[in-house]
């Protein structure tokens, strides 16, 4: 037992330590950096890398467009995978077993095959650098990791007794009632699941998103945190140079920036951990 | 559902209801089947077109030119650097996903007992699938953040550099170097074998302790075999989960490629050729963990089908010798029959 907590303790310390090392540094300013003595804890609260990192990363803005680049995929992933979802489980129909394979070679296939077409496309529908490159994928159930929800609905979906739906039926209820009356209701621990990640996903996506959403301008409109932490080293000597930061690039400026990038993530998952951690046995992806 | 021309064959013809029901089957999943055709499957043979030519980019649009295997002669050739990051990506892969899977069930089985703070735990254990994405882990990785340093990793790749070849051992050392990387991606899968483990029925741990088997008895026999298609899972998402991942090198190679039209390497063909060739080695990965972990059938369906395949052979020789009696005392009727066969009827002169 005591073996157990010290190495679940151990592989904590482990776990968490690149975060411990990345926010202690991140407080440091340059004597603190330079003078070997100083290895955890900073001599003083110093916050100006914090200010110069989210200057020089647009920090609200970013974080507002990037809220929307990750929500408005994900509704339409929820929306759109649990309606499939729903008709892989509910019903039977010709051909399922060979739709399921495409459904799960779709999830094993890379997308860099894909890649380049999709690109071409999107550039001849003129839709390149918009929102509109992943709206529209999630739209018609392809959107970021979309096979892994439809399976998760999927599996959802097939634990809603039968009984149920044939009782609505009895009673009067067509397909679509059956659907918005029992089945989406009885979804929501799925929703979750989905949304949680979908959200998460789309959050950290950033070759993707510069490869669609910006559509690799030279001044995009739409931009996220984490491809702002990519672009961080770049756009920080530009802000240098015009004299709008007071420190120099470091790694604790860098660090700042990483923390930043990851703060609202981290913040959401405190507050909505009991969804997080739980929403893999609930989601019964691990099958009945 | 037309009229079965088998007869033979059972098949129940659909009545009106179950028609109208596989249609709306059909009616739920059809935004999923135009997006698999528009953005999957179409995009696919045409990235598949692509890479037998060399396209350029002109004001009129584009232009095609026929290179037939130009392409991958060009990358196998003249640029060795895609075959060289492909072959450490199949090492590291190969390397790394036995290690994340292990680790993850260990760490599973650790909190699947009855300990304090599993919730607390769990938190920490799940945290880094929040966080981790390409940017952020180059950025920890870069500043050195992220390694341990304690871990004297040049010590370890000295000691392995004597007793393996150069190349395996630089990977197995650039393992333990990356030996936080590694645990940060297991997240999803600890969380995937803890609620396997949940679900496993206690009363078999019961039965199996009063039989007196003991604890590393109960893991093998009666945990591994009923998560074994959890490790499958496991397995292949851990694949997919470091093919698509920024820290792989070859995805960014393959994407600056594509724009480097001018180029002599480059272009959307170049760059299709090279995703092709990712995409048949993922594959190819994916299809060894299927071999490996997912052909078999657990101990217990192994052990019924033997049992079955028992009772067959047993069937089969009982009713050969049922015949070889059959023929044999048909044989004997014909003889007697014959009055040529003279059997001992008992009387004292034979």
């Amino acid at each position: 037992m005591v073996l157990i907590y010290g190495l679940l303790i151990c592989i904590g310390f482990v776990y968490l330590f690149p975060l411990l090392n990345m926010i202690s540094t991140s407080f440091m300013n340059m004597d603190d950096l330079l003078d070997t003595s100083v290895k955890w804890i900073p001599s003083s609260f110093y916050l100006q890398n914090y200010i110069d990192a989210a200057k020089s990363m647009d920090f609200w803005v970013s974080f507002a467009k990037g809220f929307v680049i990750a929500g408005a995929p994900t509704l339409c992933n929820i929306v759109i995978c649990m309606v499939v979802g729903y008709g892989f489980a509910r019903y039977e129909f010709k051909g399922k077993k060979i739709l399921m394979v495409v459904l799960i070679f779709s999830y094993i296939l890379p997308s860099q095959v894909t890649m380049i077409p999709k690109f071409v496309l999107y550039n001849n529908m003129g839709i390149l650098g918009t929102l509109w490159t992943f709206i529209l994928p999630a739209l018609f159930g392809n959107g970021l990791n979309a096979p892994i929800f439809i399976l998760i609905f999927y599996q959802f979906f097939k634990q809603v007794p039968k009984v149920l739906m044939e009782a609505a039926a009895i009673d009067g209820a067509g397909h679509f009632k059956a659907f918005f009356r029992i089945a989406v209701p009885s979804a929501v621990p799925a929703i979750i699941t989905v949304l949680l990640f979908s959200f998460v996903w789309y959050w950290n996506e950033s070759y993707l998103t510069e490869l669609y959403v910006q559509g690799l301008q030279a001044n995009p409109f739409w931009s996220n945190l984490v491809v702002q932490l990519k672009n961080f080293d770049t756009s920080f000597s530009t802000r240098a140079t015009t004299g709008d930061v007071a420190t120099s690039l470091s790694e604790s400026v860098r660090m700042a920036a990483t923390t930043l990038s990851i703060l609202p993530l981290l913040i959401a998952y405190f507050i909505l951990q009991r969804f997080f951690v739980e929403s893999i046995d609930r989601s019964g992806i691990t099958g009945e | 559902m037309g009229a079965n021309k088998k007869p033979k064959k059972e098949k129940i013809k659909l009545g009106k209801l179950e028609k109208r029901e596989a249609r709306m089957g059909y009616v739920f999943i059809a935004p999923w089947i135009i997006g698999v055709l528009l953005f999957l499957l179409i995009p696919l043979g045409q990235s598949f077109y692509y890479m037998w030519y060399k396209i350029r980019i002109t004001p009129l649009g584009y232009n095609f030119q026929w290179v037939g295997t130009g392409n991958f002669t060009s990358i196998w050739i003249e640029d060795p650097e895609f075959p060289q990051q492909l072959l450490t990506y199949v090492w590291q892969t190969v390397l790394e996903v036995p290690i994340i899977t292990v680790f993850s069930l260990i760490i599973a089985l650790m909190l699947n007992d009855k300990i304090k703070l599993k919730g607390f735990f769990r938190l920490v254990f799940f945290l880094p699938v929040i966080i981790v994405s390409g940017p952020v882990m180059n950025m920890l990785v870069g500043e050195n953040v992220a390694t341990i340093p304690v871990l004297n990793v040049q010590s370890v790749q000295n000691a392995l550099d004597i007793i393996f070849p150069t190349s395996f051992a630089t990977s197995i050392a650039e393992l333990f170097s990356n030996m936080i990387t590694i645990l940060w991606y297991s997240g999803v899968q600890i969380l995937i074998f803890l609620s396997a483990l949940q679900k496993i029925d206690p009363s078999m741990y019961e039965a199996a302790k009063i039989d007196g088997g003991s604890g590393w008895e109960c893991f093998w026999k009666i945990t591994l075999p009923t998560i074994k298609p959890m490790i499958l899972l496991n397995a292949v998402y851990t694949v997919i989960f470091l093919s698509s991942n920024e820290q792989n090198e070859l995805i960014n190679m393959i994407k600056t490629s594509m724009f480097l039209a001018t180029n002599e390497k480059g272009g959307y063909g170049y760059a299709s050729a090279m995703a092709w060739m990712y995409a048949i080695v993922i594959s190819l990965i994916v299809l060894l963990f299927f071999l490996l972990l997912g052909s078999k059938k657990d101990v217990y369906d192994r052990q019924v089908a033997k049992f079955k395949r028992q009772q067959k052979r047993e069937i089969r020789r009982q009713n050969a010798i049922i015949r070889r009696q059959d023929r044999h005392a048909r044989q004997l009727e014909k003889e007697r029959s014959r009055k040529n066969y003279k059997s001992y009827d008992g009387s004292s002169d034979y």
